[in-house]
């Protein structure tokens, strides 16, 4: 803290805010990457040239960040009534801007119908979608154009840097977030201000700030939507870390393969240091950081803090043994504070509404929010942000609108490729760092993949450790050769060659696997065999010992068959038929010749009458 | 000094000093592949992990890397540790089947090779161990060899498996190497490394080829020892 400079920082963070005044009036777009891809800055040019063909000028368009509920994108709520339509098209602009934003008229074929109720529902917060979320940290995706500070501003951005500055020691911002109970976001799930504190007493000069940005889980984006959607919320974060551990450096360590998070995350820092939020002195203080972006290549090691550190320094991504700490030696050797970038955008919240707070939401053990990815087999793929320990169901059900299709819900995969499948009989649990540990899976990052029955464990299982032997660093023995044997026996098992013992054999090696190797994506690589061992181990026996494939998936252990009872004779599988392994009369049931089936699937996918059978 | 119970003895050891060293000061044997003395410590194989317990926390470590500390219990030999050792051994065998000096290890830790994993043909006897690596960088210094590629593609090698232009044919290397992968042939005056030929030098005295010349020139470089001088083998001087 500097002397006088208590009412100095809030002055002139208040002169940066007055500047700028929000419209009250706004429509916002989503265009995070997902909305982009289904052309959501199309309809952007589309609502502003409208919204000036009707002299409608108090009107803003923000092209916000993800909004979360992908499955229906491209999305526009319209503020300040916050009503959401989705799917929407150039061809809709015309008519949103004259009935909806000019009079309040809400058009009936965009907006959201209640799958089951079938009732319609205008405004986001009514959707069951948004309505059990708690969206403090996500929630503000929605309310800003990530490309400018002042919209960050206008919903009291750096407020909390002021706060810190100008009324906190670095001690109390410690105490502050240690009462919270914030704890890492990235996985691991590790007490920020321990670790925090640990940097701020080791000795030391200088001390890193970096914020771990490398998300590399299959299916899981929430960084991603952070980072690109709210990067000042990222930024903000690190700047009061870096004040309370005493670093002058910081660094966000961001995939490549973002190149929005990156383009935000440039225009955002740039605009930080024009402010005086970033570099020399900030916000008239005698505290001085900034942050540099380094941009990963791609490889999911990464993200484990050592082999990320590594990266930096420009050596290959490769994890050490970390018996001394990083908060000791991290980066180049030196003290550092690494915190996942959700981690980071909940410290502004701690500082600006206080720890009590923060502690209210949330279980005994795990506080505040996590935002999960939900994608797979779900209905409402997309983000979401829930309190620690809401349970499995409430989020697969509630939010996530339940199965598609009418299908049977299997399992749901949390923490990405190495964390675990939790089966049907869980999905009371509340989900929380701890619990899921409990139940063989873990936090990770927050990814969620659904599964139904018509996926197959032990193929999923041989699907993600293909993954990690690919993505294995290779240093160590555990890991570079248990990994891809383990793969080796799953894919035997796929395939119909599975021996009697390899379940046996399967849990040796990843018990030892585990504990032998030099780090976490070692250490938890053999969770998806584990865990499916663990609660599907009769399907494992099954695929071994009668060479079946129950959920239909293992081609090599299923033949596909035409119902004659069912079929019509109709011929649309003959025409998809890649191999001609389809032949009949017009009219009459057709037979498959199993020979030349290559079991593609596309026959069943063509079928109108349900009449292909898979066993 | 640090006092510690290694498999349920006593035992005292120096401080900053790692467990391996206190475990085999102690009389006990722990196998290692990529610990040398002379090159600074990867942890890769995984063979020296033990147990260790502190307060009512157990946990399997690397030896080599992790440091001794007052009041530790050290385990080498639970089931734990002899799960990781043997599931490396028989990964190793299966990477290297024609690897001496792993069958023999192997047999004095009683593991057979595991039928389960069909036999590599394509790694010959390297285990990565990347020693080779180490000792080019930190002894020799000129990082003539390294790593490439992630995982179980993982190989040894020169830059894009070309001729090294600044490999100076020493045969540190080879020296290092656990299990006598890397092939170095000296016949006369020509020595065969790494894809390339070095001449040797014959010593001025007792006429024998007893370095690559290209080395004689880089140790003369290093240490401003003119050339002529280093042309007589140790032996000779």
């Amino acid at each position: 803290m500097n002397e006088n400079s208590d009412i100095q920082a809030h002055e002139i963070l208040d002169n940066l805010t007055l500047f700028y005044g929000p419209k009250k009036k706004f429509v916002a777009i989503c265009a995070g990457t997902g909305c982009r891809a289904s052309g959501s800055l199309k309809v952007k040019e589309a609502l502003e040239a409208e919204l000036k063909k009707q002299n409608m000028n108090d009107v803003d368009v923000l092209a916000t960040g993800c909004l979360g509920f992908c499955e229906k994108g491209p999305m526009v709520v319209i503020h300040p009534d916050k009503y959401f339509y989705q799917h929407v098209k150039v061809e809709d602009v015309p008519e949103i801007v004259s009935k909806t934003v000019a009079n309040g008229e809400v058009i009936s074929r965009l907006v959201y119908r209640h799958p089951e109720t079938k009732k319609t529902l205008y405004r986001e917060d009514d959707l069951p979608f948004y309505k059990k979320q708690h969206r403090i940290v996500f929630g503000q995706n929605g309310m800003l154009d990530p490309s400018k500070i002042e919209a960050y501003f206008n919903i009291n951005g750096y407020q909390a840097l002021a706060k810190a500055l100008s009324e906190m020691t670095p001690d109390q911002v410690i105490s502050e977030v240690k009462k919270a109970g914030l704890r890492g976001r990235g996985g691991g799930g590790f007490h920020a201000a321990v670790k925090w504190e640990g940097v701020r007493r080791a000795h030391g000069d200088p001390k890193y700030v970096i914020a771990n940005g490398d998300e590399g889980d299959p299916g899981a984006y929430m960084d991603r939507s952070l980072m690109e959607g709210n990067p000042h919320s990222v930024i903000e974060g690190m700047i009061i870390g870096a004040y309370a551990v005493g670093s002058n450096q910081g660094y966000i360590y961001v995939r490549n393969e973002y190149p929005l998070a990156v383009e935000h995350l440039t225009i955002a820092i740039a605009a930080a240091r024009e402010n005086g939020l970033l570099g020399k002195n900030i916000l008239g203080t005698d505290f001085s950081f900034d942050i540099h972006i380094n941009k990963g290549a791609g490889a999911f090691v990464c993200g484990e803090s050592s082999a990320l550190f590594a990266s930096i320094e420009g050596r290959a991504g490769e994890p050490r043994a970390k018996y001394v700490h990083a908060v000791e030696k991290g980066l180049y050797d030196k003290p550092t504070v690494l915190n996942n970038v959700e981690t980071w955008a909940n410290v502004p919240l701690i500082i600006n509404k206080g720890a009590d707070w923060y502690a209210s939401i949330g279980t005994e053990g795990s506080k505040g929010t996590k935002i999960f990815s939900l994608v797979g087999k779900i209905n409402n793929t997309g983000l979401i942000e829930v309190p620690m320990g809401t349970t499995l169901y409430e989020i697969i059900y509630d939010m996530g609108g339940g199965i598609p299709n009418g299908r049977k819900f299997k399992a749901v995969q949390t923490g990405g490729p190495s964390g675990g499948c939790i089966p049907e009989s869980l999905l009371d649990i509340p989900v929380d760092f701890d619990k899921l540990y409990e139940v063989g899976s873990m936090m990770g990052s927050g990814g969620m993949i659904v599964m139904d029955d018509t996926s197959c464990m032990v193929d999923v299982a041989r699907y993600f450790l293909e993954f990690l032997k690919e993505e294995s660093c290779g240093k160590c023995v555990p890991c570079r050769e248990g990994i891809r044997r383990m793969s080796d026996i799953l894919e035997d098992i796929c395939a119909g060659r599975g021996k009697e013992g390899d379940i046996e054999l399967l849990e040796t090696m990843g018990a030892a696997i585990a504990d032998g190797s030099l780090c976490a994506l070692g250490g938890s690589a053999p969770n998806p065999v584990l865990s499916t061992i663990r609660y599907f181990r009769e399907e494992y026996e099954t695929h071994i010992k009668e060479h079946r494939c129950p959920a239909g998936v293992c081609k090599a252990l299923i033949t596909y068959s035409i119902d004659a009872e069912k079929c019509t004779g109709c011929g649309v599988c003959v025409k998809v038929c890649a191999t001609q392994a389809i032949t009949g009369e017009k009219k009459k049931a057709h037979v498959i010749d199993k020979d030349k089936c290559t079991r593609c699937g596309a026959c069943i996918q063509s079928c109108k009458f349900d009449a292909i059978n898979v066993k | 000094m640090v006092n510690m119970i290694i498999d349920g003895k006593d035992v005292s050891a120096k401080k900053d000093t790692m467990l391996l060293e206190a475990i085999r000061g102690a009389g006990i044997a722990v196998p290692t592949l990529c610990a040398h003395e002379s090159i600074s410590r990867s942890g890769a194989c995984r063979l020296c992990v033990v147990e260790i317990k502190k307060g009512n926390r157990t946990r399997i470590v690397t030896s080599c890397l992790y440091g001794v500390e007052d009041g530790l219990i050290v385990n080498t030999q639970s089931p734990r540790v002899q799960n990781v050792r043997r599931l490396v051994m028989e990964l190793l065998l299966a990477r290297c089947p024609e690897s001496d000096v792993l069958r023999k290890m192997a047999r004095e830790m009683g593991v057979e090779p595991q039928a389960r994993y069909a036999a590599d043909q394509d790694k010959g006897k390297c285990i990565l161990c990347r020693s080779c690596v180490r000792v080019c960088e930190e002894v020799v210094g000129v990082s003539a060899i390294g790593l490439f590629s992630r995982g179980s593609y993982k190989e040894v090698g020169t830059p894009y498996h070309e001729k090294s232009d600044v490999c100076i044919g020493c045969g540190a290397c080879v020296y290092v190497c656990p299990t006598g992968h890397i092939e170095m042939l000296s016949t006369g005056d020509k020595r065969k490394i790494w894809g390339r030929t070095f001449k040797m030098q014959t010593c001025d005295k007792c006429g024998k080829h007893f370095a690559p010349v290209d080395q004689l020139k880089f140790i003369s470089k290093k240490t401003g020892v003119p050339f002529k001088n280093l042309t007589t083998c140790t032996e000779c001087r």
